[in-house]
């Protein structure tokens, strides 16, 4: 979670760079922090603190595969599926993953935990089948190991503050 | 065992600290090249060193530094390009985290032979442990005087930061890389102007590879012909950090002589096939590089030996598919993914790739005709045409199939199903 110190000295690095724009991906990223995902409203927040129109930030929002325009849970987990992961079993973790969360690829879990995105080759190639859960890369993965990471997420400090904060309504920033 | 060079400090468990690298004599090159040489000299030796760029390109580093020209303005840029996407490419990953250093001192040295006072390290968003690696080391070295202002005493100044990128594959691309890093679209811009001409905001920029710059301070120290003499082969010079995936037994990253063969490879190196199995093929650079099959599985691993049977070296990432692997399904795979990642700005690219997805697609299936296999070939000349140098690489492995898995193609369009899944 973003604090507000974290918030100032993004703004006094904004005030230093002689090109504010070159700090884009860092402010919607450090948005995102704080609400978890990037909203309309952050959109327009980024636009005003770099100087640039809304519909730039869009166009790079949109780009990118790791700044969200959806909300998203508290992890989000990106499955690698390109060759070489793919070859040493990419769609069984896919499949596992879905059928143990109960969601497909692309949804969130309803108590606001689990995300579940595609994502291309993520480098760790020496490690299939791999994937990242909030830009960690876990592999060689097993569906053993699979379901013993995701029940130690259940089971967190983390899990049980975003369960606190599912239930209550005010700060629901998840659909659903 | 060959001599280790860029891996000589690898550790199984942490990177090596400032101390170990200068052990090993890092920044010696730095602190000797900032006494004794000029910037034109230090371009001389990359030039007769043979120094191709390791990124994918192979372009030669010293003549990309020789056309930033000798009055071109300041400031100048130096970008290091650490967003490794091409998919079974890992080494960039694995020689930051072995010896950071090197990348740093390799940085400085090339800033200093084009007169850069900034450097910027692009980093794609799944490194952020080697980002944050980078970011220490970084204030080490600065803190050793290695970086900074004036540095060793020399009044040659440069600074060096991390840029985290959102992640794109695009963004390897030398012009979409200077968009993303401008806070734009990361679309590619056609040259001229070369970015060595104007580059980033308008100024100067050369772009090199992770690999090519951790390369710099040995060819520094131990001169042009030391370099080539690492190699195996009369056309390459120095070494190559293979990355090698797939159905081998032990994955990894492997520093070896550039010319070494590709049997060698799979055999001494990454153990063999895996259970038993049969190589049958694989990618020797990237999924933008075209097959190898059994006819090359003693080919000499360089760029002008692979050039020679019309592939392309690339990245060296090498991912081996066994006899049980579907070309056709591995061909699909790999289009998926350009599919995803095309930035959509030419026509050729962002139409013409989803087209041959969706006939290897029906192909796969069953659904596949006759007339599949010389449509296929007439589209992948066109993506020839388009705006960058995605859409060709795109294709490199529908041409591979084309070339040499032909009758793969035309087993599944007649059995109307995959030979390789059961019925």
């Amino acid at each position: 979670m973003q604090t507000e110190s974290q918030t100032e000295s993004l703004e006094k690095e904004i005030q230093a760079a002689e090109h504010p724009r070159e700090l884009a991906v860092d402010v919607m990223a450090a948005i995102q922090a704080r609400d978890g995902y990037l909203s309309d409203a952050g959109v327009a927040e980024a636009a005003g603190l770099l100087g640039m129109s809304p519909v730039e930030i869009e166009e790079l929002a949109t780009f990118y595969t790791f700044i969200y325009r959806e909300p998203v849970g508290r992890y989000v987990i990106h499955i690698c599926d390109s060759v070489v992961c793919w070859m040493e079993g990419a769609e069984t973790i896919g499949e596992h993953l879905m059928k143990a969360l109960g969601i497909r690829m692309g949804e969130t879990t309803p108590d606001g935990l689990f995300t579940l995105l595609p994502v291309c080759c993520i480098g760790y190639c020496d490690r299939v089948p791999a994937i990242l859960i909030n830009k960690k890369a876990y592999g060689p993965l097993t569906i053993g190991e699979l379901d013993r990471i995701i029940d130690g997420l259940r089971n967190s400090d983390d899990a049980n503050e975003a369960a606190a904060e599912a239930a209550n309504p005010k700060k629901q920033v998840l659909k659903r | 065992m060959y001599p280790q060079v860029l891996l000589q400090n690898r550790k199984p468990d942490r990177i090596a600290t400032l101390a170990e690298y200068q052990r090993s004599g890092g920044y010696e090159g730095l602190s000797r090249v900032l006494e004794a040489q000029a910037p034109t000299e230090v371009r001389q030796v990359l030039l007769d060193a043979i120094l191709l760029g390791r990124g994918g390109a192979a372009f030669p580093a010293g003549v990309k530094m020789m056309t930033v020209a000798e009055d071109a303005p300041f400031p100048r840029y130096l970008v290091c390009n650490a967003d490794e996407m091409e998919p079974g490419t890992f080494k960039d990953r694995v020689l930051i985290h072995a010896d950071p250093h090197q990348l740093i001192e390799g940085m400085a040295l090339a800033a200093y032979a084009v007169s850069a006072e900034h450097g910027i390290i692009f980093i794609r968003p799944e490194y952020e442990g080697a980002a944050r690696i980078l970011e220490r080391e970084i204030g080490i070295a600065r803190e050793a005087g290695f970086l900074g202002k004036n540095i060793l005493g020399s009044g040659f100044s440069f600074e060096l930061v991390v840029h985290r990128s959102g992640g794109r594959y695009i963004c390897g691309e030398v012009t979409a890389q200077l968009n993303a890093l401008e806070g734009r679209r990361p679309n590619p811009k056609q040259p001229p102007p070369y970015p060595t001409e104007k580059g980033l905001w308008q100024k100067p920029t050369v772009l090199q590879n992770v690999e090519t710059l951790c390369c710099i301070p040995h060819i520094l120290k131990n001169g042009a012909q030391w370099f080539k003499d690492l190699a195996l082969t009369e056309s390459g010079a120095g070494t190559k950090v293979f990355g090698i995936s797939g159905k081998v037994n032990r994955p990894g990253c492997y520093e070896l002589p550039m010319g070494v063969r590709l049997s060698e490879i799979i055999e001494e190196y990454a153990g063999g096939m895996k259970n038993g199995a049969a190589f049958k093929a694989c990618l020797p650079g990237g999924a933008s590089t075209s097959y190898l099959t059994q006819e090359h599985y003693h080919i000499e691993m360089d760029f002008e030996a692979l050039k020679k049977v019309g592939n392309r070296l690339g990245t060296g990432a090498i991912m081996v598919f066994d006899q049980h692997t579907c070309m056709v399904a591995a061909t699909l795979n790999l289009i998926e993914f350009f599919a995803r990642e095309s930035c959509g700005w030419c026509t050729p690219c962002r139409e013409g790739i989803p087209y041959i997805r969706d006939i290897l697609w029906r192909i796969e299936t069953g659904e596949g005709e006759a007339s599949d296999i010389p449509a296929l070939r007439k589209i992948c000349k066109y993506l020839w045409h388009a705006y960058c140098a995605f859409a060709p690489g795109a294709v490199a492995p529908v041409e591979g199939l084309l070339t040499y898995f032909e009758d793969e193609m035309t087993a599944h369009i007649n059995q109307k199903k995959c030979p390789f899944k059961g019925s």
